[in-house]
């Protein structure tokens, strides 16, 4: 249907163990290369640290939530007590602020909760339905279940087709297929 | 550390193809292949959900009349219901999140099942105070939204602590869930040949693709979950106890009640946990994931809550006589002797005297005898809540104003008709969703099959030095 050759986007390399991608990973982060991913069905926080990541921006945005939540629930109530509806009970203080830390407590945990769900959406950019990786039928088919990838993307400064395939093989790759966008 | 090998975690043998085959195996039989016992189950349970909505129907017909609740006892099994289904839930935010933070490692085949499990008792409980309204249809007045009356709710008032709390737990328990499910349900994306269910699940899924790069902020995220429905477990519980001790009713007045519901939930909470999971694990074959061990610590955690609770039973008694308050005096010894009394016996029973048996190993490696102490501890702490709740506002300062309480056909069918909504929603969840993570599942197997190996080298990464090397093969948790 398509006369134009798909085009390449990435190489994706499969790896039997946790251990092996491990190593792939170092050497790759070590051969220089900036553009890839690696897949594993489970978090391996030493696969992290093997790529170099930056610790995760998500606590900021959990604590943005919670003290949006803490100081607008708080001043809510106080808006609604003291300003807004000011009613007498019984000669009290109309600014009775011990009252107002259980709702304020639990507007922190609330959107708190929201902010780091939505955060996450924003940094992961999901719901994303699509990806090219989706395109082997190998890792569909392993990918979520028991196999490990590595994929360097083509827009790599160092990705060379042959030279990166053969690196990868290099690397203890059970399987490297050329992943289309 | 997990150092007998014969009180493994996960049985000998499992890998992660197996994992994944024998958890995604449930929710992607077709139809014609539903077993016979979950169809059977199934049914019951539904009877039981068509039993809650015609007794709701007759409630919204004609009122709260129908039940047995009057001046003075205004509270009765509407809201010992409320409190009863908001206390089990609460074993499933213990699990999946305290546990977590402790890094019980134990916690990851029953962690998704018990949030399913809080999230349903949530749904219930949120029922009862709508349906005890009286004019259910204008619940979200106590929610503070805009209106032409410029009126708000009464924020000092625990009633409407109690909505926030509520409402807080219930979004963040689904969130937390969901979350939880979202890499599940890319497994199940992956597995699924029906084209339909793929795309329900794919959707469901929000195109995770188990990059590492997002299971680095996914953790994050989950982790801080877990931080943020740690405490609001505690304050959950606390502010509907608050419902009670702030009000003057004798046996109600007491700051002991806060950590005394929080201990009575998450009691109540584990023993639902065990009642579910011991003919669930027989039923679908799930003895090499929910092994002897995870009841057996289960068991030690409820017999431990279990005596905090009955330390708070202790503490009533000795603040009522210590006070020296004739009409909390008067209460106490009315609970013990008076028209509650054999309610009063029957929770001392299923409560205090009943989980000591399981001091013994023997109790506590026998399903069968677990199963039935669980059940009885679920009927002795909805006893307690009603004693608490009805006992009291029977019989308060004024003789004149004594009256009891007694339960309509209206009052039973209600309640046990939740049972049946809760029971229809867990056959469903069973059947449509992993009720194992098993994503935790594959890392707790990875992590077993290093321990278990003593031959295995830690993995050294040259380049990252000792940060790297030691801990190289432990997955995060």
């Amino acid at each position: 249907m398509n006369k134009k050759k798909p085009k390449l986007y990435s190489l994706l390399a499969k790896f039997d163990t946790q251990e092996d991608l491990i190593l792939a990973t170092d050497r790759v982060v070590q051969a220089g290369y900036q553009h890839f991913d690696t897949y594993a069905p489970y978090p391996v926080e030493a696969l992290e640290r093997a790529m170099r990541l930056k610790p995760s921006p998500m606590p900021y945005f959990v604590l943005g939530g919670a003290i949006l939540g803490g100081v607008g629930g708080f001043f809510m109530q106080a808006y609604a007590t003291v300003v807004n509806l000011p009613l007498n009970i019984g000669g009290r203080p109309l600014f009775s602020w011990p009252a107002y830390i259980p709702i304020t407590f639990e507007l922190t945990v609330l959107i708190g909760a929201f902010a780091g769900i939505f955060g996450l959406f924003w940094i992961t950019r999901f719901p994303q339905p699509y990806h090219p990786v989706f395109n082997s039928e190998d890792f569909v088919e392993h990918g979520s279940s028991d196999s490990f990838y590595l994929g360097i993307e083509a827009r790599d400064p160092k990705f060379d087709l042959e030279q990166t395939s053969e690196f990868l093989q290099e690397l203890g790759a059970v399987l490297v297929s050329e992943i289309e966008a | 550390m997990e150092t007998a090998h014969n009180n493994l975690l996960v049985e000998p043998g499992h890998s992660n193809a197996s994992i994944t085959e024998k958890i995604t195996h449930i929710p992607l039989t077709t139809i014609r292949k539903t077993s016979r016992g979950w169809i059977l189950g199934f049914l019951i349970s539904f009877l039981g959900m068509m039993v809650f909505l015609f007794a709701v129907t007759i409630l919204f017909i004609r009122g709260v009349g129908i039940w047995g609740i009057n001046i003075p006892v205004g509270w009765a099994f509407a809201i010992t219901s409320f409190v009863w289904w908001i206390g089990i839930g609460h074993a499933g935010t213990l699990i999946s999140a305290i546990l977590l933070l402790f890094r019980q490692n134990w916690r990851t085949s029953i962690n998704r099942f018990a949030e399913a499990m809080t999230l349903f008792a949530v749904a219930n409980a949120a029922l009862f105070p709508i349906l005890h309204l009286g004019r259910p249809q204008y619940f979200y007045t106590l929610f503070p939204y805009p209106n032409i009356y410029s009126l708000w709710p009464n924020f000092r008032s625990p009633l409407v602590w109690d909505v926030f709390a509520i409402t807080t737990y219930a979004l963040v328990s689904l969130l937390f869930w969901y979350m939880g499910l979202v890499p599940d349900l890319s497994t199940m994306r992956d597995k699924a040949k029906n084209v339909f269910a793929r795309r329900i699940y794919g959707m469901m899924s929000l195109g995770w693709r188990n990059s590492i790069r997002h299971w680095h902020h996914y953790q994050s995220v989950y982790f801080l979950l877990a931080v943020l429905a740690t405490p609001l477990v505690i304050s959950v519980h606390s502010i509907v106890s608050v419902d009670f001790a702030y009000g003057i009713v004798p046996g109600w007045h007491s700051t002991i009640f806060p950590p005394y519901f929080v201990a009575g939930a998450v009691f109540s909470g584990f023993a639902m946990v065990l009642t579910l999971m011991i003919p669930l694990r027989s039923f679908f074959k799930w003895k090499g994931m929910i092994t002897d061990r995870h009841l057996d610590l289960m068991a030690k955690i409820m017999l431990s809550v279990g005596l905090v609770v009955a330390y708070g039973y202790i503490t009533e008694l000795f603040e009522a006589f210590y006070s020296g308050n004739a009409m909390t005096i008067f209460n106490i010894t009315d609970r013990a002797s008076g028209y509650y009394s054999p309610l009063y016996w029957t929770l001392i029973a299923c409560n205090v005297l009943v989980p000591q048996l399981l001091w013994s190993k023997k109790v506590r490696s026998a399903p069968l005898v677990l199963f039935v102490i669980s059940l009885l501890i679920n009927v002795g702490m909805w006893v307690e809540r009603f004693v608490i709740i009805v006992q009291g506002l029977s019989k308060d300062f004024m003789p004149s104003a004594w009256a009891v309480f007694n339960p309509t056909i209206w009052d039973i069918l209600t309640f046990v008709g939740t049972i049946g909504v809760f029971l229809t929603l867990l056959f469903l969840f069973v059947r449509l969703l992993p009720a194992i993570s098993i994503f935790e599942m594959r890392e707790l197997v990875h992590h077993e099959a290093t321990h278990a190996d003593k031959d295995t080298q830690p993995l050294h990464l040259e380049s990252l030095g000792n940060e790297g090397g030691r801990d190289g093969l432990i997955p995060g948790k």
